[in-house]
């Protein structure tokens, strides 16, 4: 069961995501990358994550891909119109993906032996409470942190995006 | 004893004139400079006779100049009889040519200037004449080159000026490193540049090693006191103002050669080699320049050659053995030659300029004093009896008989030159008829009054008994009997120089075109000073500079040094210019950038962790 | 194979698609909008990346972690996003190629 429900949403989230860089108009893009979060959201379950899993759907595809479609609806960007190249990134680019991913998949099953094998429950610790509580003991400064980061952020996207004042 | 008090005044006069002098009246330059130079006079005066009859060496040390392992070099100041007569020469006739300077150089530009550059002349004459040690010597002996330079290049804008004094600086030059080379080789062997320490130990080292350093002692004398071959700064030294040629090069710089190796006579007894050379350096010196005095048209061009060929007999008398009668000479000749130099002086700013004796004539009545005057330092030259000259030149022919006989009778033919180039010049200015252009005056009594003292001491100075009193420092034995009849000879080709001179401009003045005429090439040769100065010329100076330009210039700097600065930086550039193609604002091209740093990183990680395993 | 295991290399290697995708989207797209979505992309990659190690681990210092990285994408997001219109306010184009002005 958990290898075909892994199978389905990886199938899903791969899916989106080459939709992602294949579409042309960029709502399609933000709508595909929505799918990809859906997707995620359900492999992290999976994994034993059920805190993360909530706050991905929550705050990634709900508040962070909200803000991208407004922002394209705002711009009222169009479709993509093909101006402009680059010499270095038609030479290198190819190669270059085909070698990272190749490198990256090639570590990843080699790096680890024995394997371990997922399972639904295999992990119990990913808890809200779990979380709550390493969140407020060991992580306990860089969450402080990170409350002034997005404080940053809002004062920071406020006067970014303001009109200005004549 | 305060010996440092007497360079010091000097070196005062020069720091004040110099510093401030621009602003001073001319009165006020005068004061500091004369004063400075007088006092200094003064205060020797009072040491000598406060020291009464001197005996030995009396030596003051001030500081430790050199401490560095072995070499330890104090500033000495001693004081003995020989040094005691150079202070007189030096302090008494240079305040008398600073006195005279006053009025040749009133219309002069540049007043302070020269007053500060004579009283820095002086400090350095006087240190290395005081001077304990051959360093402190050589600190003076450079100094006095130095302000050689400075005075006969102060007419700057002269080309011909400026280039007397960079030719008498290089000349000079050659000789310092004959004289440094002396140095080191002293410090070697003696492990000291004391005069005390070197001159105890002398008798002990090998004549081979006395030898070298006499012979390289003398190549710094020849430098400094204009013998063969390193002469031929002197007679364009004339470019500078007159009584710079006086003081400097008849007085005192040019004698500074002689005093060294007058001090250096332990090294000297010890190395005969080296004496018979100094002895026929002069005497060939002597006659050569004395041939050259002979057909020369400019005034001071003749007194020049003539300081030459003098100092030649004072080179004699070193090298025969008589130091004493050596220095004698450069008393009597500090007297009779400045008188003639700062006469010549008169004569020039009587005619506003004029140098070249065939534009003279006539002058005796015009300007009386400067031909009286003159006329005594003339027959004084001339070795006439009973004037100074006579006593000097006859000690060192007389020493140069015993020792080496043909040096006597070379030495009076040049007697006989020496005494017909003087009077030709003399007749040819002062007598016959006027043949310039210009209105002669007689000179201001403070141009004349100098020349009536020095004068009398060209005229009384043979009876001050200089050799008797040095006896004591060069240990000589007491004289013997006079050879009267060496004596009548030399004073017999004086006379006879006097003579032909007197019938060949005064009695028959075509005389001597027809006589040149009929010499012809002699004469040619010796006008044109033998063509000295083209040979070396050709043979030294124009290969160095030639040299220079093409190898080391366009070689070696310009391509080698040039081309590595230039080459690094134009490398540089060119390395940048490839690498700023990088930056091309493509923000595309700068992720592939960022892409292939984090492959190659993943690699390396990878490797790394796989070679660790 | 049973069904109810996977590999967990198999989510590392999914993790490594998601990334190589999410860059082939950023070196080949020209909407700057598209460019920031394959950050986003690249993102999520690395949090599934985090996840699984905490599952391997048996901890959950990984999902504090992809905690994180999703708190500051969203700030990224919303500045970028800010950053973005104040370039379109004063360039009229999303081209990222036209974006230019640091090449010298």
């Amino acid at each position: 069961m958990d290898l075909i429900l892994f199978l389905i949403f990886g199938l899903i989230a791969l899916v989106c995501a080459i939709n992602v860089v294949l579409q042309t108009h960029p709502i399609s893009s933000a709508v595909s990358l929505i799918g990809v979060m859906g997707s995620l959201a359900i492999l992290y379950l999976l994994l034993g994550a059920e805190f993360i899993a909530a706050a991905q759907v929550i705050v990634y595809a709900g508040a962070v891909m909200v803000l991208f479609v407004f922002v394209i609806m705002l711009l009222n960007a169009g479709k993509e119109v093909h101006k402009g190249r680059s010499f270095m990134v038609q030479l290198l680019g190819v190669p270059l993906l085909i070698a990272l991913l190749g490198l990256l998949a090639f570590l990843a099953r080699h790096m680890y032996q024995p394997e371990t094998m997922v399972h639904f429950g295999g992990f119990q610790g990913g808890s809200a409470q779990a979380v709550g509580h390493a969140l407020f003991t060991t992580y306990l400064l860089p969450f402080e942190v990170t409350s002034i980061l997005i404080l940053i952020a809002i004062i920071g996207a406020v006067v970014l995006a303001r009109k200005e004042l004549d | 004893m305060q010996l440092w008090l007497i360079p010091i005044l000097p070196l005062a006069g020069f720091a004040i004139n110099g510093l401030f002098g621009r602003r001073f009246s001319k009165s006020l330059v005068n004061v500091f400079a004369i004063g400075s130079v007088l006092l200094s006079f003064a205060w020797v005066v009072k040491t000598l006779a406060g020291l009464g009859d001197i005996s030995g060496t009396h030596l003051e040390h001030y500081f430790t100049w050199i401490q560095s392992g072995a070499l330890n070099i104090g500033c000495d100041f001693a004081i003995d009889r020989l040094t005691a007569v150079m202070l007189l020469v030096v302090t008494g006739v240079g305040s008398l040519i600073h006195i005279y300077a006053i009025g040749y150089m009133a219309h002069e530009g540049g007043y302070y200037r020269f007053f500060a550059y004579l009283n820095l002349f002086m400090f350095f004459m006087l240190v290395l004449v005081l001077g304990a040690s051959y360093l402190v010597l050589f600190v003076g002996w450079e100094g006095v080159g130095l302000c050689s330079y400075l005075l006969i290049g102060f007419y700057f804008d002269k080309q011909f000026a400026t280039n007397a004094g960079n030719k008498a600086f290089i000349v000079n030059r050659i000789g310092d490193f004959g004289f440094s080379l002396a140095m080191f080789l002293i410090f070697v062997n003696f492990k000291s540049l004391d005069f005390a320490t070197v001159f105890q130990a002398a008798p002990g080292m090998s004549e081979a090693t006395l030898t070298t350093i006499g012979l390289l002692l003398l190549v710094g004398a020849c430098g400094k006191s204009a013998q063969l071959p390193l002469y031929v700064w002197l007679p364009d030294a004339m470019a500078g103002p007159t009584p710079v040629s006086a003081l400097i090069h008849a007085a005192t710089m040019v004698t500074a050669g002689v005093y060294m190796t007058a001090r250096s006579w332990v090294i000297y007894t010890h190395a005969p080699v080296a004496m018979n050379v100094i002895a026929i350096m002069g005497v060939v010196t002597a006659f050569f320049a004395a041939t050259i005095g002979l057909a020369q048209n400019d005034i001071k061009k003749v007194f020049a050659y003539s300081t030459v060929s003098q100092l030649g007999y004072m080179f004699i008398g070193v090298g025969s053995g008589a130091f004493g009668a050596g220095i004698f000479h450069v008393v009597t000749h500090a007297f009779f030659k400045a008188l003639l130099f700062l006469g010549a002086g008169s004569v020039i700013h009587a005619l506003a300029g004029e140098q070249d004796m065939r534009n003279m004539g006539g002058l005796r009545s015009k300007i009386p004093i400067t031909f009286w005057t003159m006329m005594c330092a003339a027959v004084a030259i001339s070795g006439v009896p009973p004037f100074s000259g006579f006593f000097s030149k006859d000690a060192i022919l007389a020493a140069a008989y015993e020792k080496t006989p043909w040096i006597y009778w070379l030495g009076v033919f040049t007697a006989g030159l020496t005494a017909f180039y003087i009077f030709r010049a003399m007749f040819l200015t002062f007598f016959g008829n006027y043949r310039g252009k210009a209105h002669p005056h007689e000179s201001p009594p403070v141009m004349w009054i100098p020349l009536a003292i020095l004068a009398l001491l060209s005229l009384g100075g043979g009876f001050i008994p200089v050799p008797e009193f040095l006896r004591e420092v060069f240990h000589a034995p007491p004289e013997g009997p006079a050879n009267y009849t060496l004596m009548g000879i030399s004073v017999a080709a004086g006379l006879i120089g006097i003579f032909l001179a007197w019938l060949m401009y005064c009695f028959k003045p075509s005389m001597a075109e027809s006589f040149a005429e009929r010499v012809g090439i002699f004469y040619k040769l010796v006008y044109n000073k033998y063509f000295v100065d083209e040979i070396y010329g050709v043979a030294i100076v124009r290969p160095i500079v030639e040299g220079s330009r093409v190898l080391l210039w366009k070689v070696v700097d310009v391509s080698g040094i040039d081309g590595l600065a230039n080459g690094i930086a134009t490398w540089c550039r060119g390395v940048g210019g490839v690498l700023r193609r990088i930056q091309s604002g493509n923000i595309r091209s700068y992720a592939t950038w960022v892409l292939f740093g984090s492959v190659m990183l993943i690699v390396a990680m990878g490797l790394a962790e796989g070679l660790a395993r | 194979m049973p069904l109810n295991q996977v590999p967990l290399s198999w989510f590392l290697i999914l993790s490594a698609a998601l990334f190589a995708i999410g860059v082939a989207g950023f070196l080949f797209r020209r909407n700057i909008i598209t460019v920031f979505m394959s950050i986003e992309l690249m993102l999520n990659a690395v949090n599934l990346s985090f996840i699984a190690f905490s599952y391997q681990n048996k901890q959950v210092n990984g999902h504090l972690l992809a905690f994180f990285v999703m708190v500051v994408a969203a700030a990224e997001a919303a500045v970028g996003l800010a950053i973005i219109l104040t370039v379109f306010k004063n360039r009229a184009t999303l081209n990222i190629d036209e974006m230019d002005s640091m090449k010298d």
